[in-house]
């Protein structure tokens, strides 16, 4: 193996990455409009012709692989019992597949809630609730809810593991396309991902891809092999642990700010680095992401301005001289304008900002104060980032901006509030050429080269 | 098997007993689930939904347990599991107060047992079974 094509079909962008493992870098990077609406192998043909003449001459690839967040992505619907536990695990499940989580549901759902399920057009739906031996009576209930309003779509169940024949029955008599996994919280506050994500990637490359006219692509590459989200998650994993004798870069976060989300993820421990601290809530994954859907630069430019309190709003336009009400409604309207000026990219800037802010605000572990006969102690929920040692930005407004640092840091301590624990002293990368999904994809095929590749590639800022 | 939530509820951090209850009623043949010590109200009750517990039991060690369990049966009816067994154990008043009192205003509060400082969980053990119908 020498030549490698790596393709990243985006909900805008399809983008090509060649690598050439005897030179152990990128050799061109190339991108066109995603064509999946109407014919995917277009756009991937009108990029493949770019990046040939990038090269300079047509190769011969030796390996040909994709990931895809093309027609929507994976849209999932995540059900559980109660809220900060079996709903939460199974939320986390979902986001570690790759998928977005559009619908949440907790508890005894009623028709009328599920068939949001079909009307928002989800892709698979993941059904937990109770632990082994736990609760059966609710999901069993929730099972029944989704057969009578006849949902259509893939339906995974991973709950209580003792009601899995009673689900299947209803399963069956219900004609529901179900399959049968281990469950996502085992026992109390115990988080068990693996099963049900492989089972998600799995329809996802069976059924999802195919409906949505992503499979056709294949008569042309290898394989489409994963979502994107899960190729970045494995880039950013592979990036901060290392292989072999090649040392990784230790604890990261990751930040991509898209024009409909913004993703987060994180690699560190998920235990505490403070005393008087006690854990609490649901088991923290080594690699956790998060999505933000009401943050975005584009699609979800409203939602930046619905998050900010008046005051807040007030000392963005007071401190930059702007109104970011209009800007956001502008950027909204507007989703396919980029910035020319330097106005413009001052105020991509500034959203992108909030976007960061909000997005790590959501993502980071919280501390809260609890006055015992002891002394004070403090009570930490979710993960403590603050020795994290790298930032990176990836997503065209970080890549682009004029000062990425400024949008970057609003991801740190910046406002000195010690009860949320976001990294204090990190340094800051740029994925400059827009590879990590890419090198997720590589870091299947060739572990060592893609982490190679992204250590040179990553810029310091 | 019978499912049995423990831990020591509020801002109270006494770790040993609730280890010792855990290692006890396993022992007796219970699935114990333990939320651990610093533990809320909400706590117990969500790992109870969970995990279709028929009991929880509650230690209070610190002298604030009364204002801690307040209004638990409350909490429990309203999320579904308002038939389940509370017990309540540990120095759970301020100062020496006549314990029959005490149990009374535990009852009231909808508790099923109410056990005094220095009981030893296996005084409990033959309530436990009775009440969960073995």
């Amino acid at each position: 193996m020498r030549y490698y094509l790596l393709i990243d079909f985006g909900s805008t962008y399809t983008k090509l990455t060649a690598v050439d493992k005897e030179k152990g870098d990128i050799i061109a990077t190339a991108s066109s409009f995603t064509t999946v609406a109407t014919d995917i192998t277009v756009g991937y043909r009108k990029a493949l012709a770019k990046l040939y003449q990038k090269i300079g001459k047509e190769i011969e690839f030796d390996r040909k692989i994709a990931c895809s967040s093309a027609a929507g992505g994976l849209k999932m619907a995540a059900i559980g019992l109660v809220e900060e536990l079996t709903v939460e695990a199974a939320k986390r499940v979902c986001l570690g597949a790759g998928a977005k989580v559009d619908l949440v549901f907790s508890h005894y759902c009623t028709a009328k809630e599920l068939r949001a399920i079909i009307d928002k057009k989800i892709d698979i739906v993941l059904l937990a609730g109770g632990t082994d031996g736990g609760n059966s009576d609710c999901v069993l209930h929730n099972a029944k809810v989704l057969g009578e309003i006849g949902v259509k779509i893939p339906v995974i169940y991973a709950g209580n593991k003792s009601c899995q024949d009673e689900i299947e029955e209803i399963f069956r008599k219900y004609q529901i396309d179900g399959y049968i996994c281990e469950n996502v919280m085992p026992r109390l506050n115990v988080l068990n991902p693996h099963s049900a994500k492989e089972k998600i990637k799995e329809i996802f490359l069976k059924r999802i891809i195919l409906a949505k006219g992503i499979k056709k692509i294949e008569t042309e590459i290898d394989k489409v092999v994963q979502p994107t989200p899960d190729a970045v998650l494995q880039a950013s994993e592979l990036l901060s642990k290392g292989y072999l004798d090649e040392p990784g870069l230790g604890e990261i976060v990751l930040l991509d700010i898209g024009g409909a989300t913004t993703d987060v993820y994180s690699m560190s421990p998920p235990n505490t680095t403070k005393s008087n601290v006690i854990v609490k809530g649901l088991e923290e994954p080594f690699a956790k992401r998060t999505v933000e859907g009401d943050l975005g630069m584009r699609y979800s430019a409203m939602g930046i301005l619905s998050v900010l309190s008046k005051e807040e709003q007030e000392r963005i336009n007071r401190t930059f001289g702007i109104d970011i009400a209009k800007e956001c409604e502008y950027h909204h309207e507007h989703v396919e304008d980029l910035p020319k000026t330097e106005k413009e990219d001052e105020i991509e800037k500034i959203l992108a900002g909030v976007c960061a802010d909000k997005a790590m605000e959501r993502h980071c572990g919280k501390m809260e104060e609890v006055y015992t006969p002891l002394g004070m102690m403090y009570y930490q929920t979710g993960k403590d980032l603050s020795e994290i040692k790298y930032i990176i930005g990836t997503g065209a407004v970080v890549i682009n901006s004029a000062d990425p640092g400024y949008i970057l840091s609003k991801m740190t301590n910046h406002e000195f509030n010690r009860m949320e624990l976001r990294p204090l002293h990190p340094e800051y990368l740029i994925d400059q050429d827009y590879i990590l999904a890419a090198m997720g994809l590589l870091s299947q095929e060739d572990p060592l080269l893609a982490l190679q590749i992204m250590k040179k590639r990553m810029r310091k800022i | 098997m019978k499912t049995i939530v423990i831990g020591v509820i509020g801002a109270d951090v006494h770790a040993v007993g609730n280890k010792i209850i855990e290692y006890t009623l396993k022992h007796a043949g219970y699935n114990v689930v333990n939320v651990g010590v610093l533990s809320s109200q909400e706590d117990f009750i969500n790992a109870a939904i969970e995990t279709n517990a028929d009991m929880i039991l509650v230690s209070s060690l610190y002298g604030h347990g009364e204002i801690d369990c307040r209004g638990m049966r409350e909490k429990c009816i309203e999320a579904g599991i308002g038939d389940i067994i509370l017990y309540v154990g540990g120095n759970i008043v301020v100062g020496k107060q006549d314990f029959k009192e005490v149990e009374q205003r535990f009852l009231k509060m909808g508790f099923n047992r109410v056990y005094p400082p220095g009981t030893p969980i296996e005084k409990a053990l033959d309530d436990i079974a009775h009440d969960l119908g073995e």
